[in-house]
């Protein structure tokens, strides 16, 4: 019987399943090892890939390098493309003033995004995100990428979630499951290790609210209500300290800087970081250098508290609708666990804790457990996991238009997913070949107050007279809370086709497009890649050594030592220009080892140093 | 497909008196057994059935696991349509209530005592239709059959009403 820990060198182990927080503001990306969830670093090694794209003229920018041309080149970056997922033109008018970037023409039911000469959906750009994550865990783990789950706000209405799985198959991603990123977050603290009971999850993130109610009992994890705000978060309360500090530009300097990308792009920074001072500082400036002027505010956390209070209040109607669906009393909450980065600040903390009337956990990085939650769902899915289980519930009501403009509720709001409803249909007029089905969500009583969210159209029914068709209809929303439609003939039994025309978000054959037409991915060669990344990494150790053979610490070591680092040196360059990325790695390890009394020698000498800085 | 029998796909006889706990153990183990998560790695016709499967089965449980549902539930399938009919002996309450609640909408807030009042009064009679419902549950699982049937569909329509006129009390005038 083989060990644990025996290695598979056979590579017969199958691929793995990674998790994916797809943020707001950062994303992650997280596995399973036999410890339990881990964060894969990024290229830079901290754990955050800012969600910020920029599509230039080369190949588009992911992260950290893309942040730094929000401000060089802010007409072709973008960020928070989440609360752009799966919204028409109208949606967002409002948020629209702050961003960089504009809308192209034709951008109603699906935004399209100019950046320079070139336009990009949402998905498209959420794609290059996780095309950046998906190679940032092949790196890590040695091994190809192809599978994933994706978390998405619980809140999420069918269209973002579809967006959502859109860019997952524009990245080459089979997103195998879209999880809540509150249920994904109570995975990860492995509450169900403790005690059962009702828990209660605030996800306030960069840009969406979300709280929910769970039941665990035997490592179910079931939800028994969720609730929300999708364009809620962080950003807004940039926003509100955006426009108070633009204002305040105005008037001293009688400039409005509101049209000028870059300098917004700073002073958002600058707002940004006060904002996140002020979390464990009570006094801090918001500061802005601008082409030899400055402008300097300073602000204190009860100041910053009063001007947010009406964001952060604005969490507390659907805490309480929340608990009234859940049918639990506040004193019936067991635990109470906090996600998002926004619930670091204080402010927020102590509303939750007044609300739930318990100090909620804050063990686990708040920014980091949704994405360890979803590598604990993949483990789930891949049978890793074999004790625990997920119900989740549909966050919004689905309903059918029906005479008069009503929206006829036939799954209601916080019903387990999978489910299901079944209705009959009939003509109207004879010999009428198709039936038009309008399907919205939400919970308002008229059509025109709910969220379209397609039509379904019924097609090949066969002439009869007006009234005689019978048409069973079956409306099923999976587990990753998307909405399919079957229909059939209750007389002859057939099957009728159904022609889905979504309100909001990409057509299948437009998607099919976007992933023919993604020059990114038929470049994607995966060993090529491995080898560009082996090589990198062997410029990295070769310029340390280079940067070492300088210093006091190469003197210390023996003969010997120096003169084995110098041929496992020569030994890497000769492998360098091969195309076996195995090879290289085993010789930039061969050096490593040669390397470690030195590395060792100038650890010791860079503390010495450091104490001597401090003596005074 | 034919319309599946809840209770039978839980295991259990056509009883409108159900222990929720039992349910609820049974509905976790049907849960590890059906939901989609457990046949991830699964051909993809399994991965269909699992997913047809599960979503009958949370069906089944959103309609047993609550009384009213479940036994309206059971009276469909033995032929009972709901109907419509106002209970005869809450006219005059109901007539009282509307013309209060025109009113409060009208500005006079005097009429708020006089609102709770109606309130809690249709609250007590909800209680109490809940709790004769409760009786009648158990005098058809006693003797299944249209006799102790038909009383429970009567009883379901003038709860319904007294609910709707609870709802309708409670968003005009919260406590």
């Amino acid at each position: 019987m083989s060990s644990v820990f025996q290695i598979d060198f056979g590579g017969s182990q199958p691929e793995p399943v990674v998790g994916i927080d797809l943020g707001t503001t950062n994303s992650l990306v997280a596995y399973m090892d036999l410890t339990g969830p881990k964060v894969v670093p990024g290229q830079d090694g901290g754990h955050l890939v800012p969600s910020v794209v920029h599509a230039g003229d080369g190949a588009p920018l992911v992260g950290n390098s893309a942040r730094q041309m929000l401000i060089d080149d802010p007409e072709r970056t973008v960020y928070s493309v989440k609360r752009l997922m799966g919204r028409g033109l109208a949606d967002v008018e409002k948020e629209a003033a702050l961003f960089p970037f504009r809308f192209a023409e034709g951008s109603e039911s699906v935004l399209r995004l100019r950046l320079g000469d070139r336009t990009f959906t949402p998905p498209e750009i959420s794609a290059f995100i996780l095309l950046q994550l998906k190679r940032n865990a092949e790196a890590f783990l040695g091994r190809a990428v192809n599978r994933a789950v994706v978390t998405v706000p619980a809140y999420f209405n069918d269209a973002q979630r579809q967006a959502t799985k859109d860019a997952g198959r524009i990245a080459g991603l089979d997103v195998l499951r879209l999880v809540n990123e509150p249920t994904a977050a109570s995975l990860a603290y492995g509450l169900d290790k403790r005690r059962d009971g009702i828990v209660a999850v605030y996800d306030l993130g960069g840009g969406t609210f979300d709280i929910s109610i769970l039941k665990i009992r035997d490592g179910i994890f079931e939800v028994l209500a969720t609730n929300g705000d999708t364009r809620l978060g962080g950003d807004d309360i940039d926003n509100h300290l955006l426009r108070i500090a633009l204002q305040d530009i105005h008037s001293e300097w009688g400039l409005d800087l509101a049209r000028n990308g870059s300098a917004v792009q700073l002073l958002r920074r600058a707002v940004i970081e006060a904002k996140e001072r002020l979390s464990t500082v009570p006094l801090t400036t918001i500061q802005l250098d601008y082409q030899g002027r400055s402008y300097r505010r300073e602000l204190t956390r009860d100041q910053f508290e009063a001007l947010v209070r009406g964001i952060v209040d604005r969490t507390l109607g659907p805490c309480r609708n929340c608990l009234k669906d859940a049918g639990v009393a506040v004193e019936q909450i067991d635990e109470v666990v906090l996600v998002g980065g926004s619930t670091r600040i204080p402010l927020v903390r102590q509303a939750v804790e007044n609300l739930f009337r318990a100090r909620p956990h804050t063990e686990l990085n708040p920014e980091e457990v949704v994405a360890l939650g979803a590598a604990v769902q993949a483990g789930i899915l891949t049978g890793d996991v074999p004790d625990k289980l997920l119900l989740d519930v549909t966050p919004l009501s689905l309903g059918i238009e029906t005479l008069g403009g009503i929206a006829s509720k036939i799954v209601h709001r916080n019903s387990t997913i999978p489910a299901s409803a079944t209705e009959v249909f009939t003509t109207a007029v004879d010999g009428q070949r198709n039936v038009l089905i309008h399907v919205v969500q939400g919970e308002r009583e008229l059509v025109k107050d709910c969220r379209s969210l397609a039509r379904f159209d019924l097609q090949g029914i066969d002439p009869l007279p007006a009234g005689a068709p019978r048409i069973e209809v079956r409306f099923l929303i999976d587990a990753n809370g998307i909405l399919s439609v079957t229909a059939r003939d209750q007389r002859t039994g057939k099957e009728h086709s159904v022609e889905v025309k979504p309100s909001y978000g990409l057509t299948d054959d437009q998607v099919e497009a976007m992933i023919r037409d993604s020059i990114e991915r038929a470049a994607e060669d995966f060993s090529e890649r491995q080898v560009r990344e082996a090589r990198l990494e062997a410029d990295t150790i070769l310029a340390a050594i280079e940067k070492a053979r300088a210093g006091e610490a190469w003197l210390e070591m023996t003969a010997q030592e120096a003169a084995a680092i110098e041929q496992a040196l020569n030994e890497l360059l000769t492998v360098y220009c091969s195309d076996d990325h195995a090879l290289i790695r085993a010789h930039i390890e061969k050096l490593n080892q040669a390397t470690l009394h030195l590395a060792e020698i100038m650890m010791n000498t860079a503390v010495r140093d450091a104490l001597k800085g401090t003596q005074i | 497909m034919d319309a599946p029998d809840y209770f039978h796909f839980f295991g259990l006889d056509p009883r409108l008196t159900l222990d929720s706990a039992d349910l609820e153990t049974r509905f976790y183990r049907l849960s590890r057994q059906l939901h989609p998560d457990r046949h991830a790695q699964a051909a993809p016709a399994e991965r269909d059935r699992a997913l047809e499967a599960s979503a009958i089965l949370n069906d089944a449980y959103r309609t047993l696991r609550d009384p009213v549902a479940r036994a309206e539930y059971q009276l469909k399938r033995q032929g009972f349509e709901p109907t419509k009919e106002v209970p005869a002996e809450l006219l005059d309450e109901v007539f009282d209530l509307n013309l209060a609640l025109e009113e409060l909408r009208a500005g006079d807030a005097s009429v708020r005592p006089r609102l709770q009042a109606a309130r809690d009064r249709f609250r007590a009679l909800l209680a109490e239709s809940d709790a004769a419902l409760e009786r009648l549950f158990a005098a058809y699982d006693q003797a299944p059959g249209p006799a102790t049937l038909a009383p429970i569909r009567a009883a379901l329509n003038r709860r319904k009403y007294i609910s709707n006129l609870v709802q309708q009390v409670e968003s005009e005038s919260p406590s």
